[in-house]
């Protein structure tokens, strides 16, 4: 690790400040990614801001019918949360098979989005229930947040701080996970809002989590297993590594979409 | 009277108290006063050459001690590390190795090749200073495919083998076999990969040295099986400093499976070092620096042909082998796929006729050496999945097919070398039979059916060579060193004992089971006892940990030892009681004069022993003390049957194993509960190669697995529940009647749940690790093959 500063301010407006005043500042969450990257000495940020101390960003609420979630809020809080369980109980779950136990208890649904990694859990939740990006800046929509391989919207001295989730009918997501890292193969959530069915997929996309309007035009005419049945997805949509070929990503989707509407369905 | 602490008590192992409390001091917890930090330079690059090597602006980095490179160790006339196992080649040509500096010298054959290492006061600013170093590299082409290697227009790696072939060698009677198979009515052909592993011990290796000016003497500090081996090394070839004046000490060492028999440039670096830094000088691997560095395992491809006679007899057997040496030949490389391996291949069957052709070869990849089973589970696999396949082929129920091929009587000489000494492979396989439910099995597979899955169950009746072994017997087969054992038992005043052996415990819980012997033989409770083992200082001699031999060689040892030190015990006791030493009984802890009610417990006539007031010390000489080196006989011959069953999801791949039975023949066992540890270990080791792991090197020789993100290593919840069963013929070899455990779980494993995986599948084409991607893509092929029937 190369040695840098610690700060740990009080408000998101003086953590924004302290962003914006040095090149290489970053922002320090649970430090479940970033920390294990500095330690190999693949990132050197000149200063860690860490929101730790920020009391507004770790709460858990519901307000005008969504699901408010702060950036800071830990997946062991998602996972453990009656707000959360009550209002989509399969959000719960998501969180709940994140990792480890040690990576639950500091890693935060704020560092998960802002990460975009390719193969987590939380951005295929987000699109598929469409939920909103409040910002230290603005608010954004999951389709502009979301903008490939661990890459988002979100600028240089911006500032995650609120998740908004719209209260779905229903939602499931099911993970087929890589047998190395546990994380994602292929992960696929499936909702039904007021604004209509969304699926999402994490861990197989080539540019990360996609939508796949097939699936959701014959959900929306009918909410079961039997319609999606015979859609195949578009290998060209897919990665491919060690682990998986496109090929077996196509397949475990089809699998995964099925459990998924069947999750939610129940 | 049984003795709780006796032979055959699963007494709780007593070392992990301190493991498991942090109270246990491995390398890494070790640190000396005016201690620096070394970080080696690494190649980025799996084949390159160094145009230049540029100090300056690291040495001038905070903190920086001294950077030292293969010029410096040569200057010092430090030699190459070696390869201690001279193979020949059919040809009768001695193996063709290249040099193996610590620190390159020119070239760098693999990524993470040692380029330089940079002393620093604190380990950040030598890694710091690492950073700084320029190395101007000339690139080139890597070869890293075993199978494409020899072949013309490869990238070379030494100049001193040619088509980077190291050796063309054999075994066995290749006319014999030519003629069976010519009069064969079924062969069995198949092609096999047997993949490269990361062994990934729990503590990654790491080493200390420490010069002291006022002896002259070095000592170090290492993650080492072997500490003895590691000093005879260092001091006989390496030519640090000769063995009186180098003190090898090997702590606590959390794991090895074989990655730690070896003499690694670490270490070497570590201690030449200290002398020229004048300082101590600690190195501690990262998980990255052990995935590209330590040495890696198996990495062979093989065809493999059966020549069985109309009456299901397996006449022969004909196997050709390339074999992945990587970069440079590892300490023992040389051996691991030609002695150990080659000698195994006649199963537990009787086959007349084998013939094993080995290429041994270079890539621009880790060296490979012994891993676990080191040979044994690549023979196994070969013979195994041959067995299975045959029997498919000639549709004869697979159990039956090897019964009847079975050894049925002992001794029985092999075509390779090996003469069996003691089995009963029918008692294991229908032990193993009962308890797998095999009859079962078809209404099992249907009900899979029913729901979809598809269902196989597979075989594996493996044997292996432990003990390692009679010296002579390996000093003509090219082996450097003998492979005896030795143990000292010092009985103090008080009848307490300490032992000092030269085995090594890595976690095979020595410190219980040597203790246990000593327990049984002396009729004294365990906690008099401490097992003393590690420090070169300390133990006279040893040979080290490896090849399942701490129990039959090491603690044959100790048992002799024993036998010496109960003799002169009844030799001061019958002078102390006034009776002929024939009429004195030693047992359970107490010398009787027989006929009388004379008595004296062990440790009073320890404390004769000691004081020498009672006997003519011109005739008993005073103190209680022996020494033992004890070498072998014979291989032992551990063996059994292994059984798996598995349920297929076609859908995904998945592979759940819903059954395995393992039978063991492993002699005398000393700690039920500690053997059944060492098979689980070993089954999950195994079930790691046939479904999860596998080292991936790109077309460039990058390790594209070199983390656990992307190296899968096995984790509770990938494994079943194992039954476990035991069958025992004592060894006839040894005075415990051993045969030895530690790696019979990892050898048997992999063909037993390959074997079910393709029962399952309906055809043979699947390699391994047989991931579910593997699995359903082969479960496709099986789809197909079904439509097409
Ligand atoms: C062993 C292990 C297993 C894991 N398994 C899974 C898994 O199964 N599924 C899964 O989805 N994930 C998994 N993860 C990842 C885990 O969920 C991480 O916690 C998460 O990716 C990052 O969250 P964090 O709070 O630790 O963020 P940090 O590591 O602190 O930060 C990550 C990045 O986001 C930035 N950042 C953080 N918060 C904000 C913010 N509010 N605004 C702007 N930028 C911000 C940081 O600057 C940094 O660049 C695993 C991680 C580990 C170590």
């Amino acid at each position: 690790m190369y040695s840098f500063d610690y700060q740990r301010p009080p408000t998101i407006e003086e953590a924004a400040t302290a962003l914006a005043s040095s090149p290489d500042a970053k922002v320090l969450a649970g430090g479940q990614t970033l920390l294990p990257t500095m330690k190999q000495r693949l990132a050197r940020p000149s200063v860690l801001i860490d929101l730790g101390g920020i009391a507004g960003l770790q709460s858990i609420s519901r307000k005008d019918g969504m699901l408010v979630i702060g950036a800071m809020v830990t997946h062991h809080a998602v996972a453990n949360s009656q707000e959360v369980k009550s209002a989509i109980p399969h959000l719960a779950d998501v969180a709940e098979n994140i990792g480890d136990p040690q990576v639950r208890n500091r890693g935060t649904i704020g560092g998960s989005l802002a990460n975009n990694d390719p193969a987590a859990d939380y951005p295929a939740a987000a699109l598929a229930l469409g939920a909103t990006f409040k910002t230290s800046q603005r608010t954004l929509s999951a389709e502009d947040f979301f903008q490939g391989l661990f890459t988002t919207a979100l600028k240089e001295n911006e500032i995650l701080t609120e998740i908004h989730f719209p209260i779905p009918k229903r939602f499931g997501y099911a993970r087929f996970s890589n047998p190395a890292s546990r994380f994602a193969l292929a992960g696929v959530a499936v909702a039904e809002t007021a604004a209509g069915v969304r699926v999402a997929v994490t861990g197989a996309g080539a540019d990360g989590v996609f939508r796949v309007p097939a699936m959701e035009a014959a959900l929306s005419k009918s909410f079961a297993v039997s319609a999606i049945a015979g859609i195949a997805i578009d290998v060209k949509l897919l990665g491919s590594d060690i682990h998986a070929g496109a090929d077996y990503r196509a397949q475990l989707i089809k699998v995964m979409a099925r459990d998924a509407v069947t999750m939610a369905a129940s | 009277m049984t003795n709780p602490s006796g032979i055959g008590q699963s007494v709780r192992r007593r070392e992990d108290f301190r493991f498991i409390t942090g109270n246990g001091q491995y390398t890494d917890d070790i640190n000396r006063p005016g201690q620096t930090y070394a970080v080696f330079v690494r190649s980025p690059h799996a084949h390159a050459t160094i145009k230049s090597l540029d100090l300056a602006e690291a040495a001038k980095a905070p903190g920086v001690r001294r950077i030292l490179t293969g010029k410096d160790l040569a200057a010092d006339k430090i030699g190459g590390l070696i390869c201690g196992w001279m193979i020949h080649s059919k040809d009768g040509s001695p193996m063709k190795a290249g040099g193996h500096p610590a620190l390159a010298v020119d070239k760098v054959r693999y990524v993470g090749d040692h380029v330089a290492v940079v002393i620093a006061d604190t380990l950040n600013q030598a890694r710091d200073a690492a950073e700084l170093v320029n190395v101007d590299y000339d690139v080139h082409k890597a070869s890293v495919d075993v199978g494409l290697t020899q072949k013309a227009g490869q990238p070379q790696l030494h100049a001193e083998a040619p088509n980077n072939t190291v050796y063309q060698w054999h075994l066995g009677d290749k006319d014999a076999t030519d003629q069976a198979f010519a009069k064969a009515a079924h062969v069995t052909k198949i092609d096999l990969v047997n993949n490269r592993l990361i062994p990934n011990a729990m503590e990654p290796r790491a080493a200390i040295g420490e010069f002291d000016r006022g002896s002259g003497g070095y000592t170090t500090y290492t993650t080492s099986q072997n500490p003895h081996v590691a000093r005879l090394v260092m001091s006989a070839f390496i030519g640090i400093a000769p063995e009186n004046k180098l003190r090898v000490i090997a702590p606590d060492v959390g794991g090895g499976f074989g990655s730690k028999i070896f003499i690694y440039a670490e270490e070497v670096v570590c201690t030449w070092a200290s002398k020229k830094v004048g300082r101590p000088v600690k190195w501690t691997s990262d998980r990255t620096e052990a995935f590209l560095s330590d040495a890696h395992g198996r990495d062979h491809v093989t065809t493999a042909e059966a020549a069985i006679d109309a009456a299901g007899k397996v006449q022969a057997v004909r196997v050709k082998t390339i074999a992945n040496l990587g970069a440079y030949l590892s300490t023992f490389s040389s051996s691991v796929p030609t002695y150990l391996y080659a000698p195994l291949l006649s199963g537990q069957y009787d086959i007349p006729a084998i013939y094993c052709e080995v290429d041994g070869v270079y890539t621009n990849t880790a060296p490979v050496d012994a891993y676990r089973g080191a040979g044994r589970p690549e023979a196994t696999f070969v013979i195994e999945r041959l067995m299975e396949v045959s029997a498919r082929q000639l549709k004869k129920d697979p159990a039956e097919f090897r019964v009847h091929n079975f050894i049925k009587t002992f001794p029985h000489q092999t075509p390779v070398i090996m003469a069996y000494d003691v089995g009963d492979y029918p008692a294991s396989m229908a032990k193993a039979l009962e308890m797998a439910d095999y009859k079962g099995f078809p209404a099992r597979r249907q009900a899979s059916i029913k729901r979809g899955k598809l269902r196989g169950i597979g075989f594996s009746a493996y044997i292996e060579a432990c003990g390692i072994a009679p010296s002579k017997a390996v000093g003509s087969l090219g082996a450097g060193v003998g492979l005896w054992e030795s143990a000292e038992v010092r009985v103090n005043p008080i009848g307490t004992v300490e032992v000092l052996t030269g085995s090594h415990s890595h976690g095979q819980g020595h410190e219980t089971t040597f203790a246990q012997l000593v327990s049984s033989k002396l009729g004294i409770p365990i906690e008099q006892v401490s097992i003393v083992h590690g420090d070169t200082d300390k133990v006279q001699m040893g040979m080290g940990t490896y090849g399942s031999r701490s129990g039959a060689v090491g603690m044959s040892a100790i048992f002799v030892a024993l036998e010496k030190v109960i003799k002169k015990a009844t030799t001061v006791a019958a002078a102390c009681m006034e009776v002929p030493v024939d009429q004195v009984d030693f047992v359970d802890g107490i010398f009787e004069a027989r006929g009388t009610n004379n008595k004296m417990a062990f440790g009073e006539v320890a404390l004769q022993a000691y004081v020498a007031h009672k006997f003519d010390s011109s005739v008993i000489e005073p103190g209680l003390k022996e020494g033992a080196f004890y070498d072998p006989k014979n291989f032992t011959f551990p063996s059994g049957v292994h059984i798996a069953e598995v349920e297929i999801d076609p859908e995904t791949g998945v592979t759940k194993i819903e059954r395995w039975t393992a039978v063991d023949d492993f002699g005398t066992i000393i700690n039920p509960m500690i053997v059944e540890g060492q098979v689980h270990g070993g089954i999950a080791q195994g079930i790691g190669q046939a479904m999860l792991e596998g080292a991936v090197y790109n077309d460039a020789g990058q390790l594209v697995t070199a983390s656990f993100m992307d190296y899968c290593m096995p984790r509770a919840d990938d494994l079943p529940s194992f039954d476990v069963g035991m069958t025992t013929t004592p060894c006839p070899s040894n005075p415990l009647g051993i045969k030895g455990c530690g790696e019979a779980g990892a050898i048997a494993s992999p063909p037993a749940l390959i074997n079910a995986i393709t029962d399952a599948l309906g055809h043979e084409n699947i390699a391994m690790p047989a991931t579910s991607q593997a699995v359903w893509r082969a479960t496709q092929q099986s789809a197909l093959r079904h439509a097409a029937e």
